[in-house]
């Protein structure tokens, strides 16, 4: 009983570092957002054009879907370019660190990208 | 096990302790890693499938043959990209891991299986896995893939970062198989010293992928070219008008192929089934023996045995276009129309299932993580025209539907009958699901994010191995469930015995009373008594019902033949009213205990069986009773 209790205590204590992470991460990542862009608007993953690509900057989901982007590496910093997607342009499939990746388009369009001045830095290349 | 002949036998062994339990390994990777694939390269058929106690997560549990007469377990673990226990996949590879599964020793050691052309990604499981400290193989899976696609990664180098060993595996190939043996052989006695690269914190994904990209660069890792074939294929297979065209045709062929291409082996094992009956019935002397032997047991488990090739002629469909990547395209192509039933493309797959058996569909929803998506999916499963219930429709339109041409030589008036009854599963699926979807199920549209795994060739093997695991499943159940309903029915039929003689009319014997006591709640069907024994015995499975009524028009007529007879016998039994509301019955209602012992078990207890049970019942004996005063 005693070990099951500290190893829950040790679980929730990383749950609540891990919350504190993410949000860290978002804030900074709202932070610079408005220092780059300014009066326009960010774009998101719905706004690729087809042979564009763009670099992630923060996804505004709820933990749980960041957490799960995040593992199939929708990271931020990361290079994505669209490409194919199901008739009617939803679901589309998104290519990310290696991998193919479909998505429905209210998820992408919470994926928010780096503006353009920012994304011509250099960026991890894609594989 | 016990024979502990070997322990002496020198090397390092000597420090493990007596080998009284079992010597477990789990194997652990991303989805698509190819972790199947290794572990029927392991195991072969030495391999069971099995659930843990109380959760719905189904693990393959296989022995692997040692060298010197030693073996060890291998235990394969669902697919998952990190080890933080959230989804209930990853909560039992957590457990399993951490040795807190019941009824599960702790694993000795670990196999890493990861995909070496998308390495950097994979290594971020490394990270949790190796913290725990437990002897680790990293096996680099898919090595020939990497070489063609010109990259590469050095095994040695990596091993010296990781501070474990690491081995280049092909695992459908086969090549670099060798290594992971070699490591099973001495996996306790290995120590393993700590990575170069030091851990980052588990619970950070950010960290986690930069620690990887370091320990893949440091290791001289080169990333291969993009699959160019996957590219050229997603191109037609995900093309607006040509992927659509593409994803109908697979639909149409697989079914298409089914009916037809399994009827002439189907015919063939009637043929067999009823000509070993007679020869078996005739070598027995006894004659209630013999009767019991021929139309009891052979006939009753025969008439269910016959659809065995045609079960297996559509896993091997589905097994193939899942091995080969195509099923998540499709789900892809399905997902909007889904999602327009208050469903989503990861639906498509188990609902495609069910018109096979829903038994293995309802478990294959665990690929949906949205719980109420996944409970509405069960739900509307058994919805699906499945394969037990074609002998009951081929019966009853054989009996009731003369064959005349529709259009041209496109569509028989038999054929057309039998598509209505498909379209009338499909249509009462959809209007369940958007009933459930908008009350008890109600959720915001969730979210689909599947990855689209490159294309692969299905290898025979791991085809081969699913079509042997699902005979037996269904042998299993035609050797007990409908073997025992077989055995009671005749038994039935026969009794209580009048003057030493088995009853000479079916409606004084126990069968026929218990038939007459229900027959007032189905006379507004239009059916009679022994309609009712079919669908008292078909609670067990759909099929039975055929088998039933061969037994019980055998036993009254003299000829106890199955087509003809049997179809002449219904002709002069049953209205058109009630034979249309008897398919109808049928369309709808959860006569399979398979089902909901299954649907039990992946709801984890008996509130969604009892409701779903008790929703189709009701739904098939107010459309019955619909049918019945429709045609009459």
């Amino acid at each position: 009983m005693q070990l099951g209790g500290t190893a829950m205590i040790a679980q929730k204590l990383e749950i609540t570092a891990f919350r504190f992470l993410i949000r860290l991460n978002m804030q900074s990542g709202v932070k610079k957002n408005l220092r780059n862009v300014g009066a326009k608007s960010a774009r998101n993953l719905t706004e690729l054009k087809r042979g564009e690509h763009g670099v992630l900057e923060r996804i505004d989901l709820p933990e749980e879907d960041a957490r799960r982007l995040m593992e199939m590496g929708f990271l931020p910093g990361h290079t994505i370019t669209p490409a194919h997607a199901a008739p009617g342009g939803d679901p589309r499939v998104f290519r990310v660190d290696g991998s193919e990746v479909a998505l429905r388009r209210e998820t992408a369009i919470r994926m928010i990208l780096r503006s353009a001045s920012a994304s011509e830095q250099k960026t991890p290349p894609e594989h | 096990m016990s024979d502990c002949h070997d322990c002496s036998a020198g090397t390092t062994l000597v420090a493990a302790p007596p080998l009284v339990k079992q010597r477990i390994v789990a194997i652990i990777g991303p989805p698509n890693s190819g972790k199947s694939t290794l572990f029927n390269r392991l195991t072969g058929l030495r391999q069971k499938v099995a659930n843990f106690p109380g959760v719905t997560v189904e693990h393959r549990m296989g022995r692997v043959k040692l060298d010197p007469g030693r073996e060890v377990f291998v235990v394969d673990l669902p697919g998952v990209y990190s080890l933080t226990p959230r989804t209930e996949d990853e909560r039992v590879t957590h457990d399993v891991l951490l040795g807190k599964m019941k009824d599960l020793p702790r694993p000795e050691a670990i196999l890493l299986i990861l995909d070496s052309t998308n390495l950097s990604r994979h290594l971020v499981l490394a990270a949790p896995v190796l913290s725990l400290g437990l002897p680790t193989l990293v096996i680099l899976n898919m090595a020939d893939d990497l070489a063609r696609r010109g990259g590469g990664a050095d095994a040695l180098e990596l091993a010296e970062q990781l501070g474990t060993p690491v081995a280049l595996v092909s695992a459908s190939k086969g090549t670099g198989v060798e290594k992971v043996f070699q490591f099973l052989e001495g996996a306790t006695a290995a120590p393993r010293r700590p990575p170069r690269v030091e851990l980052p914190v588990i619970q950070n994904v950010p960290q986690c992928r930069a620690w990887a990209a370091k320990v893949g660069n440091q290791s001289k890792y080169h990333a291969p070219a993009p699959p160019i074939w996957t590219r050229r294929l997603d191109r037609i297979f995900l093309h607006p008008l040509v992927g659509p065209l593409v994803f109908a045709l697979v639909v149409i062929g697989v079914f298409q192929t089914i009916f037809s291409g399994a009827k002439p082996i189907m015919d063939a094992m009637q043929v067999a089934i009823d000509r070993s009956g007679h020869w078996i019935g005739s070598m027995i002397p006894n004659a209630a023996l013999s009767s019991l032997v021929e139309k009891g047991i052979w006939a009753g488990v025969g008439s269910v045995i016959v659809f065995l090739p045609q079960i297996l002629l559509l896993f091997l469909f589905i097994g193939a276009l899942e091995d080969s990547g195509y099923l998540a395209r499709a789900a892809v192509i399905a997902d909007r129309t889904m999602a327009s039933i208050g469903l989503q493309g990861k639906s498509f797959i188990p609902l495609l299932s069910a018109y096979a058996c829903a038994v293995p569909a309802i478990m294959a929803t665990r690929t949906i993580e949205n719980k109420r998506d996944r409970i509405a999916t069960i739900l509307i499963a058994p919805f699906m025209t499945c394969s037990a219930r074609l002998p009951v429709y081929l019966l009853m339109i054989a009996a009731f539907v003369p064959e005349r041409r529709l259009l041209g030589f496109f569509l028989g008036t038999r054929t057309a009958a039998m598509l209505g009854l498909y379209i009338l599963g499909f249509v009462a699926a959809i209007a369940t699901a958007r009933l459930l979807k908008s009350t008890v199920l109600k959720s915001k549209r969730s979210s689909f994010i599947l990855e689209m795994p490159p294309y692969r060739w299905p290898t025979l093997s791991s085809l081969g191995l699913r079509l042997i695991d699902r005979s037996k499943i269904f042998l299993r159940r035609a050797g007990t469930w409908i073997l025992g309903v077989a055995i009671v029915i005749w038994a039935l039929t026969q009794l209580p015995l009048s003057n030493g003689n088995p009853s000479a009319n079916i409606a004084n014997s126990y069968a026929g009373k218990i038939g007459h006591a229900i027959e007032p709640a189905i006379r507004p069907l239009g059916f009679n008594w022994k309609i009712g024994i079919g669908l008292i015995t078909s609670l067990a499975a759909r099929e039975t019902i055929v088998s039933t009524l061969g037994t019980i028009y055998g036993v009254e007529g003299e000829g106890g033949e199955h087509s003809a007879g049997l179809q002449q016998a219904l002709r002069n039994d049953l209205t058109p009213g009630g034979a249309f509301a008897l398919l109808v019955f049928f369309a709808f209602a959860l006569q399979c205990m398979s089902t909901v012992a299954v649907v039990r078990r992946e709801t984890g207890g008996w509130k969604w069986p009892a409701v779903q049970f008790a929703y189709m019942t009701t739904l098939a004996y107010v459309c019955a009773f619909a049918a019945n005063r429709l045609l009459s």
